[in-house]
């Protein structure tokens, strides 16, 4: 993995981790991560519950700083930045959150104009074919003047995607983006992701756990088991990987090496109160 | 109180004066787009004009009828509008507009903001490059720190009114000798009294307010505490600067 990450050329990618931990509390959350995402393309990190994937996005996004080695994303050292530095980098990245995260007191459009309102100085005409461009591109230009207590979970996701390119950041992120989404609509965004990915040539990092849309979007895949790299690579690598652990989460069965049963006692010494 | 307790009050102390600062250092970035600003004063300001101005009127109508009784043992009713006006400008006014302000504007800028926290609005304006003390708290704690003393003032007003209406119309007391007392006795230095102790409370509350809300746990029932503490922590704090200021100002 290592060498992996090492012999890509930084040109060629976007993100790099360089033995990278994080622990907190005493815990080691993450440790030993050493991979590099490739420019231009889909990359899906994936994982079981509770396997730091969440954690490994904030520290992608500067939300936190590791404890041991370098995140550096578009050519720079997360942890040498400063506020300002992190937020002119952040300019260049946009988010997509699972639920999301829509401004409430906004309508569509304004929630769309809202970081072209803070960060630029352009006049409203401008904003406005801006905003309705984007807009039209996820296919809710009719919505502009809804709130978001009135769209679906599938349009809200679509918002949120137009508002998360509307500064045409060179990094997309995307935090669960197909969970809790009908078939229709799951649809609608894995189209959005590969157009935006192919028409725009944005990178684009997913975190999911859906194997089987997963399969059909993202060009690489890193699986992440206890807090470390179990696998990299393409979808049909990771399909033919024999490891256990990448076996049982590709194929989604309930027996393997991730127990079902969270830690406990014995089931007798709870339930009986005997020895 | 163990020590425990002691030294997680002080770090919370700490970590509150610290979020002022931040507040303060935001107020420039705020002037410059008096839009936001202007939206919360109409929040915390105008849509608490009501209740500021139901409770003032019947505050002054109890201070007429209490005033009244009192000062007839003494043969000194005329001196109803000075006890009335002093009594709603140096003290009554701040403080009880302070703790309905606490009540009605604290507890929905806390939830509001509890709310944003829990729903990730605030770490996707975060990802936005957004700063959320400055884009959201700031607006809020201004917009608080502006109405305050403006809430206070009607809040006096109407209560004035009240007891000149209880005094005047239903006592009896003489009309004239009722307001003449009043302009004769009031100075400038009581009515700054109250324009001080407004701005204080205004400070503390809208402070109270924004930092429970941005340290609220994102939950349903962290939300709900947060309000909670946010009306609690407020009263306290308005009640205790009160003393201080009238120590002080007297």
């Amino acid at each position: 993995m290592r060498s992996q990450a090492l012999l890509m050329r930084s040109e060629d990618c976007v993100a790099r981790f360089d033995d990278v931990g994080y622990t907190v509390g005493g815990r080691q959350v993450l440790s030993g991560l050493d991979f590099a995402i490739e420019r231009g393309r889909v990359t899906a990190l994936m994982g079981p519950s509770g396997t730091g994937k969440t954690t490994l996005l904030k520290l992608l996004t500067g939300q936190i700083q590791p404890t041991a080695g370098r995140v550096t994303v578009i050519g720079q050292d997360l942890a040498m930045l400063d506020r300002r530095g992190l937020y002119a980098l952040r300019r260049r990245m946009g988010m997509l959150f699972q639920n999301g995260a829509l401004l409430t007191d906004l309508d569509v459009y304004e929630n769309v104009a809202f970081p072209l309102r803070e960060h630029t100085d352009l006049p409203e005409p401008v904003v406005a074919r801006i905003v309705l461009m984007k807009l039209e591109s996820v296919g809710l230009r009719g919505a502009a003047r809804l709130l978001p207590a009135e769209l679906s979970g599938g349009m809200a996701r679509r918002v949120a995607l137009a508002r998360a390119v509307v500064m045409d950041p060179e990094i997309l992120i995307y935090d669960e983006p197909f969970a809790g989404l009908d078939p229709i609509a799951l649809g609608m965004v894995l189209k959005l992701i590969r157009d935006l990915n192919q028409a725009l040539g944005i990178t684009s990092i997913v975190v999911s756990h859906d194997v089987h849309v997963i399969e059909r979007l993202a060009d690489r895949l890193v699986l992440l088991s206890g807090g470390r790299i179990a696998a990299a690579g393409t979808p049909a690598a990771l399909a033919a990987d024999p490891d256990p652990v990448v076996r049982q989460f590709m194929s989604g069965s309930a027996e393997g090496p991730v127990p079902f049963h969270y830690p406990a006692v014995d089931v007798a010494t709870d339930m009986l109160g005997t020895d | 109180m163990n020590a425990a307790s002691v030294t997680t009050t002080l770090v919370k102390f700490g970590r509150f004066t610290l979020f002022l600062g931040r507040l303060v250092a935001g107020v420039p970035s705020t002037l410059r787009r008096p839009r936001l600003l202007l939206e919360q004063v109409h929040m915390t300001g105008a849509l608490s004009l009501v209740i500021v101005m139901l409770s003032g009127l019947f505050v002054g109508m109890v201070l007429g009828l209490q005033g009244y009784d009192l000062l007839r043992r003494f043969g000194s009713t005329e001196s109803l509008g000075t006890a009335a006006a002093l009594g709603l400008l140096r003290e009554l006014g701040p403080v009880i507009t302070a703790l309905l302000f606490a009540g009605r504007a604290g507890t929905a800028i806390t939830s509001e903001i509890g709310l944003m926290l829990a729903t990730d609005q605030l770490a996707a304006m975060d990802m936005m490059a957004v700063d959320p003390v400055r884009r959201i708290c700031v607006p809020r704690f201004l917009g608080g720190v502006v109405s305050m003393p403006l809430l206070a003032a009607i809040f006096a007003t109407i209560g004035i009114f009240g007891a000149q209406v209880v005094g005047v119309a239903m006592m009896g007391v003489d009309s004239g000798q009722f307001w003449s007392q009043m302009r004769g006795a009031v100075e400038l230095r009581d009515i700054t009294e109250g324009v001080v102790k407004s701005l204080a409370f205004g400070i503390a509350c809208s402070a109270i307010a924004v930092f429970e809300g941005y340290h609220a746990l994102p939950t349903a029932e962290g939300v709900g505490r947060a309000t909670t503490r946010t009306v609690v922590n407020s009263s306290v704090a308005i009640l205790a600067i009160d003393y201080m200021l009238t120590a002080v100002l007297l």
